[in-house]
């Protein structure tokens, strides 16, 4: 700690700084426009929405292109050309092809897990500054061969004769050509996740009314962020054949009519979930760079936000597959010492409108606390007056891989706007996991 | 190796008793006439309220776990439904019950039995009949809304209404298992099924009486809409998924008053087609003439009920509505009245008393089981022991024995999965609690140890020590012997107490019997944890004392002996199979001693005829070692009695065999020999057996005797097994035979002292 002490600069007397425990913050997010998979970026690749990012970040912070020790993306639907995401997309990005590169994948927190897996980096001293990001494509993704099929095919390129060659060839039947099409699916379950945000919205009583209020508030407060130029962190983006984009396309405040026209889009017809009260396939890219805090003043940068402490929660995926968010907040609000009333933006992934108010009814009940989570009492609900002030992931889009990184630059961002101390993200992802980070304010 | 066993695949569906009867829900349902002038009395069984204008009414009863209707529930229900169709604020109706696991799943049994004269039968069905009438012409639509069982009774009531939601729980079965106690849905069912499902699905649940999940129900139409169960939210899952089903079925029946939602669906050309097919009725004989071949083939006419389905279904069908109803219910009244459903319910309540654990709660829950010997019996207990979430040690000494058993295992538990009857991640997460290992590593933490390694008690004895050298002192050591006596097991252990047999069938996981041997020694804990570990493993449980043979391989011995001279006596194997099927047995003597293994029969034989002398003789033993010589050891090497080669059906008589029967021959005794002669020596010999074993006081009772007989040994259900067999037959009668046979054979067919007294006094009953 050469530096450390001497840095921290205390707001309201508190601060998350330790002793022994190195600082380290956030320098700068970006991410490209959202956009409904199927428009403007339709025929790209997934590493160019990665590129674009990745790029946009060196843009914004000047960065040299060899001054960073490291690249992880996170990416959830693989295009199998670039199961490395993170190096093509470096590679193309005009960083140096010095800096080596990783991909993970954690569903809807990878790009999360691409930044926790930075800080340990940092942390343990591998590393000083590290780019973490996420991307998906919707737009295109692998639909394969049957498996039968692929059989046969891998047997044709091992046939030596034109005899066996012609067998395998006749053996193929209809039933072999029948595509296999990726689904947004548990693979544990076989439950698809719209229907089990259904299931959970029931078990929580939700109805279809909250469901589409609250979405639309979210679209309510997204365009109003959009509109009063709040969401800094959207890069410009000039789309190979394209047009430039430079704004989110998914939102769209509707009206509660408009609303209750739709139709359930998974139990039917008793559901309550629906395509307007979902976050809609999104194709996107996000991109933070994240240093010590004395590297990243030596390089003479302001930082944004310290990222504190962060934990990962998982649960069962079949009924609890989209609570992750009430496991993670207390669990990481009693890490970092911290209790609900000590934070000032809550940043909460959207999945589904039904999967928020479930999520908020089970940390108002304290027979859930009790009964699920070992409590002496009931979590306690973020305030709506501090809860996704800006729009969230039902309006503004969720690219899988990439919306961890929207929501940390969100809270920096909405901290230094709105004046307060401590931010929280948490979300849920497919396979019952979950993620909660707390990030502080950098002084000002 | 394994044990030996008594393998064979229960191919006669009234061996296959499929009923859940941890939950005792089957029971029928018969409803009293609506009685509008009932005492008004405070109700305890049905209940309503109105939300909106839908009523929904609540069956519960108080006293019991599950939903049956009792006089007070239909009365009860009589009335509700009579309120709600004078209420005008009513426009529709939601049947529901307030038990998560149950709907209806039926009225006791003990109602029918009561009665004393088919006609007395009859008119509780036309009651019955009448009741679930006036629920399908109800003015105001009824949604039954089902979690759980829905049976007997329960499903034909649930088909009278207008609407069917159902939850698509595991729980959530529907089916008329009437067949199965030798009885007819005898309100409406064989009515009402083939229209709304079709004749072939109709046939198919009621002639197998099997339990349909709530996702096939709704392919075949028997329900128009499915809900899934929920997980915890702010109320338990159980509670709320019925909450949450309430809801549904509400905005259901008001969609239906609405006419939002089409009480019919539209067919699908499939349907259309198969609707004009039927159309024609030499399409309808033709089907009727397939099912009852079917049935005649299966049950070889020793079944009244399946028959008589068909002949109501056909007669509803053919005549109209009005003869249906009317052949249904006296067809019912008729067959209540039968040998045959008596003989089956009395299995019913004996299988209900075989899942009951006598011996109380064991002080110790089994949380680690091993296995000795991956054969075809360890591995197949493991396999029954690991989708309960138990982890399960399995141990042999070769790596080759072990692949082979756990593959077992793993094919079983996928072919669960290739029939949806579970998912891929639940097949892999129940394997995880497998371990298969050639050490004792871990044994330390076992709780209870079953050995299925080859029955040679040097072997018995080396692994005994083997394993009391390295478990804790609480566990317990279990033999999955089939003959060799517990307590010459037992003479090689420091902990006798622990010692007990555990005897399996082959296959283990269709077979549902467990025979448990206590030796005197056995402590009490030991025998309840035992009872404990079969029961968790899903098995009909009987618990006798020690001896050679216990009770069923005892019973089996002079079967097979006996069969043997059958054979030298001149009879092919063919014949000697068809005169034991069309007794009742599932599986003829021939084929069984085929898929026992002639080697092992070999083995019974010789102990048991060493044990008890000249009374187990009968046929020459050396025919079947002369086979097993030869390698002829049945169906795992291929020969045996028959040639068995993969892919062939039809089973041809092994060509060798006849030159050794020519070596063996003996000579038949014509006074002796008729085919009737012939299955009386056979069953006699079985029966006289039995009652030695109560009368010894192996058996604990004649009820766990006749458990036995039917699902270890596969004696005709419709006999009830060999002391119900008895009470109907007459033990006079039999013991005459015998007596007959005795001046030919001997002492073989010497009727026991028991049997003699019920002989001499016709008023004695093994059964009350």
């Amino acid at each position: 700690m050469l530096f450390g002490g001497g840095l921290v600069v205390k707001v309201s007397g508190l601060t998350l700084a330790r002793p022994g425990v190195k600082n380290i913050v956030l320098v700068e997010g970006v991410r490209t426009p959202f956009l409904l998979s199927g428009t403007t970026y339709a025929n790209l690749m997934p590493h160019d929405l990665a590129r674009a990012a990745l790029q946009g970040l060196l843009n914004k912070t000047s960065l040299p292109k060899d001054a960073v020790d490291y690249i992880i993306y996170g990416i959830v639907i693989q295009e199998v050309k670039t199961s490395n995401v993170a190096r093509e997309a470096a590679l193309g990005a005009g960083f140096s092809d010095k800096i080596p590169a990783h991909t993970v994948t954690m569903a809807c927190i990878s790009s999360n897990q691409a930044m926790t897996s930075a800080v340990g980096l940092i942390a343990a001293g591998q590393c000083d500054a590290v780019v973490a990001g996420g991307a998906e494509f919707m737009s295109d993704v692998p639909i394969r061969h049957s498996r039968k099929m692929r059989k046969t095919m891998l047997a044709l390129n091992r046939a030596k004769t034109l005899g066996q060659k012609l067998s395998l060839i006749g053996s193929i039947r209809m039933s072999h050509l029948s595509p296999e099409l990726p689904a947004v699916a548990e693979f544990s379950t076989a439950e698809t996740m719209g229907h089990s945000a259904d299931r959970l919205a029931a078990a929580f009583g939700v109805s279809r009314l909250e469901q589409d209020e609250f979405a639309l508030r979210s679209h309510t407060l997204a365009k109003k962020a959009q509109d009063d130029g709040l969401l800094e962190d959207v890069i410009t983006f000039k789309v190979p054949g394209r047009d430039i984009v430079s704004k989110d396309n998914g939102i769209r405040p509707s009206s509660m009519e408009q609303m209750a026209k739709l139709k359930p889009a998974f139990v039917k017809p008793h559901g309550t979930v629906t395509a307007a009260n979902s976050s809609f396939l999104t194709d996107g890219a996000s991109a933070v760079l994240i240093m010590s805090e004395e590297k990243a003043l030596a390089m003479g940068y302001k930082p944004k936000a310290y990222l504190r402490d962060f934990v990962y929660v998982s649960q069962d995926p079949k009924d609890q597959l989209l609570l992750g968010p009430t496991y993670s907040t207390p669990k990481v609000l009693e890490r970092a010492g911290l209790s609900m009333s000590d934070i000032d933006v809550f940043e909460f992934h959207e999945a589904f409108a039904g999967q928020i108010m479930a999520n908020l009814k089970a940390m108002d009940s304290d027979w859930f606390g009790q009964t699920y989570m070992g409590r002496k009492a009931k979590v306690g609900t973020p305030p709506m007056d501090k809860f996704n002030l800006w729009g969230g992931s039902l309006s503004l889009g969720h690219p899988f891989g990439a919306t961890g990184c929207r929501l940390v630059t969100t809270v920096a961002h909405r901290l230094k706007k709105e004046g307060g101390q401590y931010g929280l993200v948490a979300a849920c992802a497919a396979g019952g996991q979950g993620h909660a980070m707390v990030i502080e304010a950098y002084p000002q | 190796m394994p044990g030996n066993t008594h393998p064979y695949e229960p191919v006669f569906l009234y061996s296959q008793y499929i009923l859940d009867i941890d939950q005792e829900c089957y029971h029928y349902v018969y409803l009293d006439l609506p009685r509008t002038l009932i005492d008004m009395v405070s109700r305890t069984h049905v209940s309503y309220e109105v939300k909106d204008d839908v009523a929904v009414v609540r069956m519960n009863d108080p006293n019991s776990k599950v939903n049956t209707i009792s006089i007070q529930m239909q009365n009860e229900m009589t009335e509700v439904m009579n309120e709600l169709w004078a209420n005008d604020a009513v426009k529709s109706a939601v049947l529901i019950s307030s038990k998560p696991g149950c709907f209806i799943a039926g009225a006791d049994i003990n109602m029918i039995q009561a009665c004393s004269s088919a006609e007395e039968v009859t008119k509780l069905s036309q009651e019955g009949q009448k009741m679930f009438e006036l629920v399908e012409k109800s003015p105001k639509p009824i949604v039954a809304a089902i979690n759980g069982s829905c049976l007997g009774g329960g499903l034909e009531f649930a088909i009278a209404c207008q609407y069917r939601i159902a939850t698509k729980s595991k729980k959530t079965v529907l089916g008329t298992p009437e067949v199965m106690l030798g009885l007819l849905p005898g309100a409406g069912g064989t009515q009402r099924l083939p229209k709304m499902v079709g004749l072939p699905n109709a046939f198919d649940m009621m002639l197998t009486g099997r339990n349909i999940r709530a996702d096939k129900a709704k392919k075949m139409g028997l329900v128009h809409h499915l809900v899934d169960p929920l997980g915890p939210g702010l109320k338990s899952p159980e509670q709320r998924t019925m909450d949450y089903l309430e809801e549904v079925a509400i905005q259901f029946a008001k969609g239906i008053v609405d006419k939002k939602i089409p009480l019919q669906k539209d067919k699908g050309m499939m349907q259309k087609i198969q609707d004009y097919v039927m159309s024609f009725e030499f399409v309808r004989n033709q089907i009727y003439k397939t099912v009852h071949g079917k049935v005649m083939k299966q049950s070889k006419g020793l079944y009244p009920a399946p028959l008589k389905i068909i002949e109501c279904v056909k007669t509803g069908v053919e005549q109209g509505p009005t003869a249906g109803y009317l052949a249904e219910s006296q067809n019912f009244g008729q067959l209540a009245m039968t040998a045959e459903s008596s003989a089956l319910i009395g299995l019913y309540h004996g299988q209900v008393a075989c899942k009951k654990n006598r011996f109380g709660s064991p002080a110790k829950e089994v949380k680690t089981l091993a296995i000795l010997g991956a054969g075809l019996m360890g591995a197949g207990i493991a396999q029954v022991t690991v989708d309960k979430g138990v982890r399960t040690i399995l141990k042999d000494t070769t790596v080759q024995g072990l692949a082979r058993g756990e593959e077992q295992v793993y094919k079983g538990l996928n072919d669960k999965t290739k029939k949806k009857s579970i998912t891929s991640f639940e097949r892999d997460s129940i394997l995880s609690n497998l371990c298969g290992q050639l050490d004792y590593k871990g044994f330390e933490k076992v709780d209870m140890v079953i050995e299925a390694v080859f029955e040679d008690i040097k072997i018995k004895h080396a692994v005994l020590k083997e394993v009391e050298a390295v478990v804790s002192p609480h566990c317990i050591f279990a033999s999955n012997t089939s003959a060799l006596p517990i307590k010459d097991i037992a003479a090689a252990s420091k902990r006798p107490d622990k010692v007990i047999g555990m005897h399996y069938f082959s296959p283990v996981d269709k077979m549902q019997l467990l025979e448990i041997i206590t030796t005197d020694q056995t402590s009490k804990d030991t025998t309840a944890s035992a009872v404990a570990v079969g029961l968790k493993q899903g098995k009909v449980i009987i618990v006798v004392g020690d001896g050679p043979g216990f009770y069923t391989t005892r019973c089996l011995a002079p079967v097979l002996v006996e069969a043997v001279r059958v054979l030298q006596e001149g009879a092919d194997p063919k014949k000697l199979d068809s005169l034991t099927t069309s007794f009742g047995f599932p599986v003829g003597a021939a084929t069984l001693v085929d898929e026992v293994g002639i080697d092992v029969a070999v083995h019974v034989a010789e102990d048991l005829g060493k044990a008890f002398g000249s009374r187990f003789g009968g046929g020459n033993v050396d025919v079947l070692k002369t086979m097993v010589e030869l390698g002829f050891k049945g169906r795992k090497s291929g020969k045996g009695w028959y040639v068995y080669e993969p892919g062939r059906k039809i089973k041809e008589v092994n060509p060798e065999i006849g030159e050794i029967l020519e070596n063996y021959r003996m000579k038949a005794n014509p006074a002796v020999s008729s085919d009737s002669d012939v299955q009386y020596r056979l069953i006699s010999r079985f029966v006289n057996e039995a009652v030695l074993c109560l009368q010894e006081g192996i058996l604990n009772g004649p009820l766990e005797g006749d458990i036995g007989a039917v699902f270890g040994l596969g004696f005709p259900p419709c006999l009830g097994g060999p002391f119900r067999f008895l009470d109907s037959f007459g033990a006079d009668k039999l013991v005459a035979k015998m007596q007959q046979f005795e001046a030919v054979y001997g002492n073989q067919f010497s009727p026991c002292q028991l049997l003699l007294d019920h002989a001499k006094d016709s008023s004695k009953k093994f059964h009350k």
